[in-house]
This record gives C-alpha cells, structure tokens and sequence, in this order.
C-alpha cells in the first residue's frame, strides 16, 4: 500500500518549544537539506548559540526573523517511508487564532505544545478549544521539556488529568498525550530511556500509525459540482456530446448507475460514468477524489448544484446557525451586514440577522451582550442567505459545513464559518402549558388546493410543486385524491354522499399537516363547491392559510388527453356518474388562483402557485 | 480490493491540483498559464491537462523568455505545445531591454532578475485574472508561507503580512481589474513528489533532467555546463563529466549536479538521498542573500 498523507496543524505557546519540536522531526526524518542546516549553523554562531538552533529551521519571513516570532502559517513538508506529512505550523498566540484556525481548517490531527513546567495554561485549553472548533480529529498533546522537570511521571500525570478534565467540555474524537523533550529528541522519533515509565510509543511513530481514511464522511453522498466540461470538438461525434460534471466528492461514494438528485432543482437521474482525472474510468468516486461524472439524461445544471443520492439529501435552507471566526483587522462583524458567502461552489449573499453571543476562547463564557466580533474573535450567528444553501452540519462533514465570508467592498476573505443547522424560527415566544404552539414549529404550513377536471393537469403541477417545496428544503406532501382512495378512502364511492366524505376526510387530513408545518399539496377533482367550502372553512377556522388553486383545462382538453381511458368509458356507459360526462363539476367562482394549460407546462405553473404562496406570506 | 476508499499521497496531491485548476477556471476570467519548460511547470501542464479532459485545456500558456534558454528547453516547449493543442504566449526579457524598459549589468549577465518587469508585462498585455506558477512552499522559507491563491496588486507586488486566510479547500479568487491571482496548483509537493509523479505518470521532460556526458567548468564550487551562454574563463580547466539538471533557469546561472541518473526511476531514488536543496545547489541567483526570494517575490516575482 503506498503512502497516505498525513495534515497536522501545530499550536503552542511561544517558547514551548514548538520549532523545536518540528526542527527536531524535520532533522531526524532527514528533511533537512544540508545547505539549510549550514544555514542555520552560521545563524547559530552569528548569535552566540553553541549549537545549531533547530527552531530556526522552521523560521520563516524577515519580519519574523526580526522580530524572533512566527506570525503567519508556514507549512513544511516531511516523509518517512510509511506517511508523507504536511505540517501548517502557526503561531500560539491569541494574536494569531486567525492563523490556527487557517491551518486547522484541513488538518487530519492537532499537535498541541504544553511546557511541563507551566502545565495546562489559559492558552493550552485555547489552542484546544480551536481543534475541537474546527473539527480535528486527532488531538495529541506534547508535554515538551521533560528534560527539565526530570523526566517526572507524577508531573506528566498531573497534567494529564487536569487536561482530561477539561477536554471532557469539548468534542474531541481522540485525545492522546506524549511526554517529550524537543531539545533533547526524547519520544520524538525514538522512544526515550530517559521515561522508561512511560508506555506509549514516540510522536513520530504516533503520527505514523494514526488512522484517518475513516475520519471523511462515507456515507452522505455530496458532490458540489465544480464545472461543467464541454468539449464542442465537432470533429469527435463522442466528444461532441459529452457533457461532464467536474468537481470534488465532498462525501460518500458515487457509482456507474446510482440514482441521484440534482439540487436546488430536485431533477432525479442516473450516474452514467465517473472518471477520474484524465479520464481514468472508475468503478467509484469516493471523498476527496476530484472525478466527473456523467448523468443519463440532459438536466441543466451549472456549478454550484449539489448532486446527492434521492434518500439522503443535505439540508437546504437560507436560513443558518453558525459558528464564525472573524479574521479581518480593518473591520469587524456587525449584526445587519452583508457579505458574500462562499460554500462549497456556490456562491451567493448573506446578512448576518443575529449574533447571538461572542464566545471567550479562554474561558469558553458566552457574551449574549456582544454587538459585533472584532479580529480573532469567534461567535455564534444565524444568517440569511439569499440563495438557499445546501449544507450538512460541519460536525458531519466539513466540506458541505464550511463558509467563507468576503468583504464586498475590499474583495478580502474576513470570516470562516462552521455551520450548525439550519436556524430554528426566531423563539423569542412566551412558553405556555408545556405545549407547543405553532409560532415555535421550525416551518409553518399551509393547504394548496388543486381542484379541476379528471386529467386537467391537477397531479403533474402537483408532483412538480412538491419537489420544487423539498428542494428548497420546505417540508411539502402531496395528497392526491386517486391514491387516498386506496387507503384512507378505500371504504368510499362515487355517490354525492361519498363524494363529500372523501373531500372531508382529505380537507382534514390536510389541515392536520398544514398545523403541524407541512405545506398539504391536495390533487382532488373535489367537483361540488359546497365540499370545497367547508374545507376552507375549517383551514379558516385553524387559523391556517387554504389556497385554492383551479385547474381550468378546459373538458375536450382532458377528454382528449383521457391519461386513465375513463372519458373513453364514461362515453361508452361503462361507468356513470363521471365529473364532466354524467356528473357535474362546479368550477370555482372566486379560486386564489386560476391555472389554464396555456400558461406553460407543469415546471411554469408549479412556480406560479409558488409565488402565489410567496405573496400570501409576505416574502414578496 | 479492501473498501477503505483510501487515496495514495500522490492521488491526494493531483486530486487536490485538479480541484484548482477547475476552480480557477470556474471562477477567475481569462487564467495563463507559466510554462518554463522546467519540470514543474511540466507537471503543472500535465495536471492541467488531466483536469479538463476530455475538452482541452481552456486557457493559453505563457513563456517568460530571457532569451538565455538551453536549445532542449525551447525544443521540447514547441514540441508540448503541438502535443496538446495549446496557444502559446511568449513574453520576451529581450524586447524589455531593447525598449530601456531593462538593463543588462553587463552583455550575457543573468537575466533571472529582469524576468519580472517581462512577467508583469505579460500579465497586463494579456489581461490574465489568473496566472498559474509552479512554485512549490517545499523550496524556499519565503514560499512555505505562500498562499495556493495569491493576491497581487496592480504592481505585481506581494504583501506577506496582508494575505488573504485560506481555509478548507475554499478559494477567494475576487480581485479589481488591474490586479491578479498568482495560483500555485503543486504549492503542497516537494521535490520527491514531482519525480514520482512524473516516473509513475511517465512524463516527458526535456532531457537535460536525465544523466548525459558534458564539458563542464567548476565555479563558486557548481557546476556549469560550457556553452554559448557559458564561455570558459581564464584559469578555469574545461573537464567531462556525467551530469544532469535539476532545475531549468537561466543558462547563464543554472548549474548542473554530477550525476548518473539517466532515467526517473534513477532520479526518483537520488532525489530521495539528496541532502542538497534543488536551488541551493544549482541556482546561483537564490545565494544572493538570505533573503533572496522573499525580496523578489516582494517585487512580483514568483
Ligand atoms: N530544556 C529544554 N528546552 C527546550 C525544549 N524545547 C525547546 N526548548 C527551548 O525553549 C526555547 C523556546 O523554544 P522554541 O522552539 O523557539 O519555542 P516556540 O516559541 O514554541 O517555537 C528555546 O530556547 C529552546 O531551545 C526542551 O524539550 N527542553
């Protein structure tokens, strides 16, 4: 098996002995050239140090180098013969939590640097707390200069609890502790004799073994695509047609012949082929690998549309709970702005509608009075996205979790975001009897009622409303009238009497839904008025919105159409009391909205009835 | 097969480069890329390649030519341009110094540091939004702080304290007109990953990269190929030795390595011993000062 490559971000206090440390692993893993070491040799003695300094091997810019600090990631590279390492080493102070969150943001594991003499400090549980925040796996903290508390067991133990104690308040997924000398080289590469009591193996041989292929999320199949490649070559009837989906998988698994959904537009169809760059063919594209893939039928989709398997879709919502760590000098976060929001490959507007606190990364206080998060600062937000996003929470998958946020005016990156979930309505509702009331449900329903001839139209406008309602992450149900009857209507007939039970029962099965957040999309022919009215009536008297929409297809229409053959029938007696043959229909006098079929297909008129529904909440 | 879904570095480090150079071409108008004909800038076409396939690659490449090349180079660039189809741009050191834009210390001197005014020249006249370079963070302490997506503004210039955070596999390409993105798709490979990829890929190179037998004089404790560019001096003994490139600069700078590696295979296991830098050893213009690069790319420099 060839090598896996291992990202680890770097945290500790200044003199803990950080560069030290990775000058320590750089050297003994023989990534240290020659000519770098003469370097550092020279600088040594030009500064009276007796030795070469490892830690100026990993110091970078003349800024810093002036100024004896590291002030902004730097990233080196290492390889031993089992694993390739990338190290985003950045500075511990709390000047530079921008910096760490940087390079934490990609990172497979954490490495943490605690001075045994000082033990856990207010910065040690920070640089933690900034792991968690952005999702590192692994956490391996180095208990560094073992040398000068003589190799003691009980001072390693002693900082050990008190950490666990502490990280007992944060996720952190695996929590390792390793007692070691940078200066000395103890436990890094080697494991020391020094600390014969001490059982584990060395930081080198850790971050070797450590197993990170499970820590992507496998199982939520989420592919942002990127874009979209069209090679035109006339002279290849191949190529001509070939219509690929670039991008990266940003979870689970895709295969030839899996059914998948396109979002925001709801489209379903087939994987046809995943090819990995160049055109390899796979049997799969799993996270990580940049593939494209192509789908059996001709959708329009562009980049910035999430393909995902139909059962397992991501939230989508323009409404957001997150978590934003401000990384602007030149201006800070303020409730009300608006900012341009990156995620995955969409890109679209967000206002900051709340900051709900500002969180102190020392001591982990929420400040609910804060009104604004200045540099390095991180608080919780709900933002309101003009475009919906479709996300997962970050804690599930932190590719489809994460945002950026750019300055409009200046072009800058300011924030990164880790979502939480989509926001739950404003609660700021006086709770009473225990139970719930509607304002407090995260969505608010409504009945949309499609009334119209046998074959007007009434179930296509209806099928393609509801999947426009759930792609946009709005719970929706679709009650038709012909498949009720199977089951909640199977004891009925077609007698004016059962005619008026059947609208009844689907009136308040559809009320039910519409208090309970739904929006009940009702497909029924409903032919009598009377019918009709009572079930607005009883919405009306729930408080809950009723829609009624007409299918105004005019009878030669439908006749013509005849998708079930029962015109044919009618027509012939083989069945009586047919709406529109021997049976009357009372069209609306007065519906919310009339639909006819020269309006446009059933996509048009579904997004009619939507801005209709838009209207009668007040959006637009 | 076990079902780990597990990727091999250097799958990890080309699916990671193909997500950029979609990206940039997603979202930057009018991108360039930086083709030297040196093994880096190879692997970046290469990768390029690969990343839009099976449609050609969408954007022109660009040769910052000083007009002091190695014949092969120039050889296999035409030669690669023909394989692939591609547009190429050549933005000449030479027209700089014949309009005074430039000037040469001296007839035949390195031209390495008059490439920039070239560079910036050839990103304004083209109106690049984008322009791809091959600079790896592995080569330099300057580098390793470099972003994958690097702002420049309307001088080219970099600003090492005022770069923008780059998070996840987030890019924030926006920029004013007048100013660009220098994009860096290998920024995470190191030396021994290049030749890797290119033994496993089997990349063609131009030859230089591979053992042959020169006449060669020592100077500065490096190696120089004796060539036109490089003319034996007074005192200096011209001896044959077996040598290969490891990087492909300016003729009049660029020194080569003893060395009997005559194909990647070879290469890839040398490379793996090497305790040498690549531009340490064989880059005369990166000894200048300790802080070379870092001074240069101030200036719009790679
Ligand atoms: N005795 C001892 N000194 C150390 C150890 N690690 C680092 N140091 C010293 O602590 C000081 C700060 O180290 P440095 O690596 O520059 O710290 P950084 O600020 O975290 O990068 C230097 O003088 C190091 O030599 C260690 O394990 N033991």
């Amino acid at each position: 098996m060839a090598s896996q490559l291992l990202r680890i971000a770097t945290a500790g206090s200044v003199d803990d002995g950080k560069s030290t440390l990775i000058g320590r692993l750089l050297y003994d893993s023989k990534a240290i050239f020659e000519d770098q070491l003469e370097s550092v040799s020279a600088t040594s003695q030009a500064r009276g140090h007796a030795a070469p300094d490892l830690a100026l091997l990993t110091d970078g810019l003349r800024a810093e180098r002036e100024q004896g600090i590291t002030i902004d990631v730097a990233y080196r590279y290492f390889a031993t013969p089992k694993r390739k390492f990338i190290i985003a080493d950045t500075p511990g102070h709390i000047q530079y939590t921008r910096n760490m969150v940087t390079g934490a943001s990609t990172a497979d594991a954490a490495l943490i640097l605690i001075d045994a003499r000082n033990g856990v400090l207010e910065q040690s549980r920070r640089h933690a707390f900034l792991a968690s925040l952005l999702g590192i796996p692994h956490l391996i903290m180095c208990i560094n200069k073992m040398d000068l508390v003589d190799y003691s067991q009980d001072r390693f133990e002693e900082i050990r609890t008190e950490f666990r104690r502490f990280a007992t308040k944060l996720e952190v997924g695996d929590l390792s502790f390793i007692p070691v000398s940078a200066l000395a080289g103890d436990n890094v590469v080697s494991v020391s004799e020094n600390m014969a009591w001490y059982e584990g193996t060395s930081l080198l041989h850790h971050l070797e073994d450590l197993h990170v292929a499970s820590d992507r999320n496998l199982i939520d199949a989420r592919f942002p695509v990127q874009y979209v490649i069209r090679p035109h070559q006339s002279t290849d009837a191949v190529l001509h047609d070939f219509r690929g989906y670039a991008g990266t998988v940003a979870g689970g698994v895709f295969r030839p012949d899996d059914d998948v959904t396109i979002l925001p537009s709801g489209f379903s169809t087939k994987v046809k082929a995943v090819w990995g760059p160049g055109g390899t063919p796979l049997k799969e594209g799993f996270a990580d690998q940049a593939v494209t893939l192509e789908l059996t039928d001709q959708i329009d989709i562009a980049r910035g549309d999430m393909i995902c398997r139909p059962a397992n879709r991501p939230h989508s919502a323009q409404d957001i709970d997150a978590m934003i760590a401000w990384m602007d000098e030149r201006s800070s976060l303020t409730p009300g702005a608006t900012y341009t929001i990156q995620h995955t490959t969409r890109s679209t507007r967000a206002s900051i509608k709340d900051l709900e606190y500002r969180l102190d990364i020392n001591t982990l206080h929420r400040d609910e009075a804060a009104t604004g998060l200045a540099l390095n600062e991180i608080g919780r937000v709900r933002l309101r996205t003009q475009q919906p996003l479709q996300f997962d929470p970050y804690r599930r998958n932190r590719e489809t979790g994460s945002f950026i946020l750019v300055d409009e005016a200046t072009n800058n990156t300011v924030a990164a975001g880790m979502i939480l979930g989509p926001s739950l309505r404003e609660s700021n509702v006086v709770w009473h009897g225990g139970a719930v009331n509607r304002e407090q449900r995260a969505t608010s329903g409504l009945t949309v009622w499609l009334t119209g001839l046998s074959g007007s139209g009434k179930s296509t406008v209806a099928v393609e409303l509801e999947r426009r309602l759930v792609a946009a992450g709005r719970p929706a149900y679709l009650l038709d009238g012909d498949n009720l009857r199977h089951g909640l209507n199977s004891d009925l007939g077609f007698s004016a009497e059962h005619r008026a039970e059947n609208v009844r029962r689907v009136g308040e099965v559809a009320k039910l839904m519409a208090d309970a957040g739904v929006v009940a999309i009702v497909s029924l022919v409903s032919p009598y008025r009377a019918d009709r009215d009572r079930a607005r009536t009883a919405h009306e008297e729930a408080g809950l919105p009723f829609l009624e929409v007409f299918m105004d297809t005019p009878l030669e229409v439908c006749e013509e159409r005849d998708p079930k053959g029962m015109y044919a029938k009618a027509r012939a007696g083989e069945i009586t009391g047919f709406t529109g043959i021997d049976d009357p229909y009372e069209a609306p006098q007065s519906p919310d909205l009339l639909l006819r079929p020269t309006d446009g297909d059933a996509a048009a008129l579904a997004a009619v009835v939507l801005e209709r529904i838009d209207r009668l909440e007040g959006n637009v | 097969m076990t079902e780990t879904y597990e990727l091999t570095d250097l799958d990890k480090l080309e699916a990671e480069s193909v997500h950029i150079f979609r990206e940039v071409a997603a979202t930057i108008e009018r991108p360039g890329l930086l083709f030297s004909g040196g093994k880096d800038s190879v692997v970046m076409l290469h990768l390029a390649t690969k990343a839009f396939w099976p449609a050609p690659v969408p954007f022109p490449i660009m040769h910052v030519d000083t007009g002091q090349n190695f014949d092969e180079v120039i050889e296999f660039r035409d030669k690669v341009v023909d394989k692939y189809g591609l547009r190429l741009i050549v933005a000449s050191v030479q027209d700089d110094i014949d309009a005074g834009r430039v000037h040469e210390e001296y007839p035949g001197a390195p031209r390495n540091r008059l490439q920039t005014v070239t560079l910036l020249r050839g990103i304004r006249e083209n109106q690049f939004g984008a322009v791809f370079g091959g600079a790896r963070r592995d080569e330099e302490k300057a580098r390793a702080k470099e972003r994958v997506f690097s702002f420049r503004d309307e001088f080219g210039a970099w600003d090492p304290r005022n770069q923008r955070p780059e998070l996840w596999s987030l890019y924030n390409g926006r920029h004013r007109k007048g100013e660009n993105i220098r994009v860096f798709p290998l920024s995470n490979w190191t030396e021994l990953d290049i030749w890797t990829y290119i033994r496993d890929e089997q990349i063609e190179l131009p030859p230089l990269y591979y053992a042959h037998k020169r006449q060669v004089v020592e100077r500065d404790s490096m190696l120089y190929a004796v060539n036109r560019f490089i003319v034996p001096g007074e005192g200096e003994t011209v001896f044959e030795e077996t040598v290969r490139y490891r990087t492909m600069g300016d003729a009049t700078t660029t020194g080569c390595v003893q060395s009997s590696a005559a194909t990647p295979e070879a290469v890839v296991e040398e490379v793996a011993a090497a305790r040498l830098t690549e531009r340490g050893a064989t880059r005369g213009d990166d000894r200048i000062s300790e802080a070379g690069m870092e001074d240069r790319k101030k200036e719009g420099y790679f």
